[in-house]
């Protein structure tokens, strides 16, 4: 039976002309009895898309059911945990698993008796009486997951429940989570479950859905997990949906041709349709550097388990090496063209050198350098960019946007950012 | 983007388990008994709360130091029913501005304009108001009292409390929403608790700076006519004019009892009570301590209270459910709500124009006309002068010697409560004595008023100089060391930069108190011979002291704005200096 479902949503954050869709066209059924997993780059609107279903945001267009009842509100039958465990310091173990039913008005003694059974359920016992903060992180999310299951929600939300932990916990705790689902004994009929790390995606889902970031998050593609549980992450067919997924995620399975390494696509580019990802100067170096040392080629699941990174990380880099001109990707394999490699060769003032004529190029640098160019005295507010972007982006991604572009364009030596008075100078000023 | 990892997950110590005792020890015995002589306090000092009396007459204070003790419970109990009204306030107003989208627009400027307002100058207002409200008792002199202490520390709490609110974190928003909160449970287990730790600092803050104007509204001549309060403050002010140099000794004694024994007894314990409040997830290094509180914690009966009025909350939460569910639903009329909007804000612009007309045709009626303004504009260049000198000059003379406290732990750890406490001493406690020092030396009160205006305001840039120069790392310190850069070139690279956005904090409050300071600092008595300075708090004085109305209506109105300007021209500008370029 379909507990939620979504159609037609779209969800916008206020920009300049208007709103700005952060996701847009979703279609989605949530079934009685499946683990669903919500898998995207890091803005792909994943977490918006979560909070839709517990009807904490309201949708701008489209309708989201739960049991057939459109949602006017807080949404019944569901329940959340959160990355950050979001636990109140100042309740004790107990206390925080029984605000739930409190808030349902069930008298003390009932709640009492359901708080301990869920305590007890989620291996929690001994700590009834303990305050969050004299507990480690793994068992502080366990007392979000034991608040959470205690009012017994149709469907349970998870926003990467996981990434706040360390490797082994988060691999303990997924697995007695996997097992108490499979032991019939627990008390939801199914998981919605955020997360950027493919891997855990295809290890607890029987369902991935994949979204896209630009430019705006619909649904790339859905894949179906039918591997039986528990899932050994060694065979074949486990790795083959990986890399079928990986793909799918940074874009490269429509056979989109990339240009020629050191060729750019001809001046179309905007500020508007080329954004920056979100990556420093520091890191993309550093990317540039690790690719080097493995002769300049390296495969995702290699660098991933290089550098111990997730893939939400490590893509922002991996975009804005691509968006230099500094690397390509081809499947599922990152290459530094001969650019790349001079600049992850180079010394400091070498590698400004190959930076800056690269950072020019990119729309919203090159757009800030000029603009700068032709004004009075080789200065502008941020505000005027801010203004500019705020027409394609939300005010969120207008700051992520300008701090990127005053990162790169600090290190070419293009301008330079005063933080006080939030302005930008042309670096060397005009004269 | 960024996904924030807590780093590492350590299992922290658990905390040691109490002793037990048996169901009833001498703790609970002591405790108790505080408790219910605590209670007969309050009723013994209420009884006489209205008593009558006419108010033409000087009720008369019994100047025998054995009477001191009386007193000082009068005080006492003034202070904190004005911690009560402002905690109050500060909830409600605060409540209000952050769940109402139109009241807040009208709700925070106000508070912020509250905050500049001379509040010494409410003072007579509120006492000709208040005595005209319960005539023939002390009962309106009491309230006017308690207002004046209460209008020195409720702007303060509310904007706290209000700025805690505002900023609830997103998970515990969604949290109350996604369980279905009711509004009550919302605010009870979610916002009041997030928001404690911030609310007990700044009531205690606020509550030494209301010792000042608890004396200064003990003893007050309006109109012509002389106001006492039974209290501390009055004691000291008849001790003057019978001329016993001892008993306003015993005074400031007990002033100091007073000020040290509430810290002690009272917001010690209350704030390291509050540490259970942290949101920070992890143990912190540094705790508030209290004895008072380990004491009380040893005892049983705070536990079984605790459990005997667990069905009182079970039935407030219950019956908090009438305030409603806390949720945003997505359908919102947006036709009714332009039209709210429109008419609250055609309400309100038409109370203030209204207020403003009536206002204007009052002072136009006035023999003055609207050139009652200029004098107090003048005025208030000479009283700003003083302000700013007592500014310059304090900085000089605290930083330095703050900066080398704040760098050892050890002096760290004497001087901050003692500072604190000097803060809290209400400086107009010792104006008499700094007057008759002026009249044996012949120094003029414009230039003594620097002074005495000194006395209070200048502990605030201490105290910031010492916190800010605590925050420097050490081992930026070290490095400057190693890196051998001493003397001038160490203050301008290391702690000018390091304690900067501190002082401006101090210097603000410093420089509000000031001002404040002017309406009693440039007016003085002492025996017969009554000093005057040149300025704006003089002319406020006489125009309180003469019940002239209308101007001082203008002297308020102008001091306010001085103030006001200040704050925006100046002040903040430095306050986002601090904050951009010197954050360390
Ligand atoms: N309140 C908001 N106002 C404006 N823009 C917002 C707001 N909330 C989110 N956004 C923007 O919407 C986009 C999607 O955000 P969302 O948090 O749903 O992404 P996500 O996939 O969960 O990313 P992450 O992996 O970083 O958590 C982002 O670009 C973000 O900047
Ligand atoms: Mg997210």
């Amino acid at each position: 039976m379909t507990l939620l479902t979504v159609t037609g949503l779209t969800k916008s954050y206020a920009g300049a002309d208007g709103d700005l869709p952060v996701l847009a066209g979703i279609d989605l059924d949530i079934n009685e009895g499946e683990i669903v997993a919500l898998l995207g780059k890091s803005g792909s609107g994943k977490s918006t898309l979560l909070r839709c279903l517990a009807g904490l945001i309201p949708p701008n267009s489209g309708t989201i059911t739960y049991r057939g009842r459109p949602l006017t509100g807080a949404n019944p039958g569901t329940a959340m945990v959160f990355q950050t465990f979001a636990l109140l310091p100042w309740l004790t173990v107990q206390q925080n698993v029984e605000i739930g039913l409190e808030a349902r008005g069930l008298p003390a003694r009932e709640r009492r008796e359901a708080a301990l059974k869920a305590i007890d359920l989620i291996g929690l016992d001994g700590f009834e009486s303990a305050y969050p903060k004299e507990l480690s992180g793994g068992m502080r999310q366990r007392v979000g997951f034991a608040r959470a299951l205690v009012v017994e929600p149709d469907v349970l939300l998870m926003d990467e429940p996981f990434s706040a932990l360390d490797v082994l916990t988060a691999e303990n705790l997924r697995g007695e989570l996997l097992e108490l689902w499979e032991s019939g004994e627990f008390p939801t009929k199914a998981i919605v479950v955020v997360t950027h790390n493919i891997e855990e995606a295809v290890l607890l889902a029987d369902r991935v859905v994949v979204l896209a970031a630009r430019p705006y998050g619909t649904i790339r593609a859905t894949y179906d997990i039918p591997l039986p549980r528990p899932r050994d992450r060694d065979s074949t067919d486990f790795t083959k949906l990986i890399d079928v997924i990986y793909q799918t995620m940074t874009g490269r399975d429509h056979g989109t041709p990339l240009p020629p390494p050191g060729v750019r696509a001809p001046a179309k580019r905007t500020p508007a349709n080329t954004p920056l990802p979100a990556a420093g100067v520091d890191g993309l170096s550093g990317l540039a550097e690790i690719l080097q040392r493995h002769g300049g080629r390296l495969d995702f699941a290699e660098l991933t388990d290089e550098l111990s990174l997730e893939v939400d990380d490590l893509l922002p880099l991996i975009d804005a090496l691509e968006l230099l001109g500094f690397a390509a990707v081809e499947g599922t394999e990152v290459r530094l063209t001969s650019q790349g490699c001079a600049f992850s060769e180079a010394d400091v003032q070498t590698s400004k050198e190959i930076f800056a004529p690269a950072a020019i190029e990119i729309p919203l640098v090159r757009f800030i350098a000029t603009s700068l160019a032709n004004s009075v005295g080789g200065r502008l507010r941020a505000g005027f960019f801010r203004d500019v972007l705020a027409h394609h982006y939300t005010s969120e991604q207008v700051a992520e946007q300008l701090n990127v572009a005053t990162d790169w364009g600090r290190y070419a030596e293009l301008y330079s950012y005063d933080t006080l008075h939030e302005e930008y100078r042309l670096d060397p000023p005009p004269g | 983007m960024g996904v924030p990892r807590s780093p590492a997950n350590r299992v922290a110590p658990s905390r040691p388990l109490s002793p037990r005792l048996g169901w009833f020890s001498w703790v609970d015995a002591v405790v108790a008994a505080g408790l219910l002589v605590l209670l007969y306090v309050v009723i013994r000092l209420g009884k006489d709360v209205t008593l009558s009396f006419a108010p033409t007459q000087v009720s008369g204070i019994d100047t025998d130091p054995a009477r001191l003790p009386y007193y000082a419970g009068r005080s006492l109990l003034r202070m904190f029913a004005a911690l009560g009204v402002s905690l109050v306030f500060a909830l409600v107003w605060a409540y209000a501005a952050a769940h109402s989208r139109r009241l807040e627009r009208v709700l925070i400027p106000a508070l912020d304009i509250l905050q500049s307002v001379p509040v010494l100058a409410f003072l007579t207002v509120a006492v000709t108001g208040f005595v005209a409200l319960f005539p023939g008792s002390l009962l309106g002199l009491e309230l006017a009292s308690v207002f004046a202490i209460f209008t020195s520390q409720a702007w303060n709490m509310a904007f706290a409390f209000y700025h805690s609110l505002i900023t609830t974190p997103r998970e515990l928003d969604e949290l109350s929403r996604g369980m279905g909160f009711s509004r009550w449970m919302r605010f009870w287990k979610v916002e009041l608790p997030s928001g404690a730790i911030g609310l007990v600092w700044n009531a205690m803050m606020s509550f030494g700076g209301g010792w000042f104007f608890l004396v200064a509204s003990e003893l007050i001549s309006v109109s012509n006519r002389e106001y006492t309060l039974p209290g501390v403050g009055s004691y000291a002010g008849a001790a003057i004019v019978a001329g016993h140099l001892g008993h306003v000794g015993w005074a400031i004694l007990t002033m100091a009892i007073l000020v040290i024994g509430v810290n002690f007894l009272f917001w010690r314990p209350l704030t390291a009570w509050a540490e259970r409040f942290k949101v920070e997830q992890s143990e912190a290094a540094q705790v508030q301590r209290s004895l008072v509180l380990d004491f009380v914690r040893r005892a049983n009966w705070p536990r079984l209270l605790g459990r005997a009025l667990a069905p009182l909350r079970e039935t407030a939460g219950r019956a908090g459910r009438v305030f409603g569910v806390d949720d945003r639903p997505f359908l919102v009329d947006v036709r009714r709500r332009r039209a709210g909007d429109v008419l609250f804000t055609v309400v309100t612009l038409a109370l203030i124009g209204w207020g403003l007309v009536s206002l204007v045709g009052y002072l136009a009626g006035q023999p003055a006309g609207l050139s009652i303004f200029v004098e107090p504009l003048l005025l208030g260049l000479a009283t700003l002068a003083r302000v700013v000198v007592l500014v310059a000059v304090a900085t000089l003379i605290w930083v330095p010697i703050g900066v080398k406290i704040g760098f050892s732990p050890r002096l760290t750890r004497i001087a901050q409560p003692v500072v604190q406490i000097l803060a809290s001493f209400p400086a107009n406690f010792l104006f008499p004595l700094a007057t008759w020092l002026f009249l044996r030396t012949g120094l003029s009160l414009n230039i003594g008023g620097i002074l005495l205006m000194a006395l209070g305001a200048q502990w605030y840039i201490l105290f910031n100089a010492i916190a800010g120069a605590m925050a420097i790392p050490t081992d930026l310190r070290e490095a400057m060391d190693d890196l051998g850069v001493h003397g001038r070139r160490r203050w301008k690279r290391l702690i000018i930069p390091g304690v900067f956005p501190s002082y401006v904090t101090g210097a603000i409050t410093a420089s509000g108190g000031a001002w404040n300071a002017s309406i009693v600092a440039e007016v003085v008595t002492f025996g017969g011979t009554t000093l005057t300075a040149t300025g704006l708090g003089a002319y406020i004085a006489h125009a309180t002291a003469a019940g002239d109305h209308p101007r001082l209506l203008a002297g308020v109105a102008v001091m306010s704005m001085y103030v006001v300007l200040i704050n925006r021209l100046f002040w903040r500008r430095l306050y986002r200096l601090a904050e951009h370029r010197y954050s360390l």
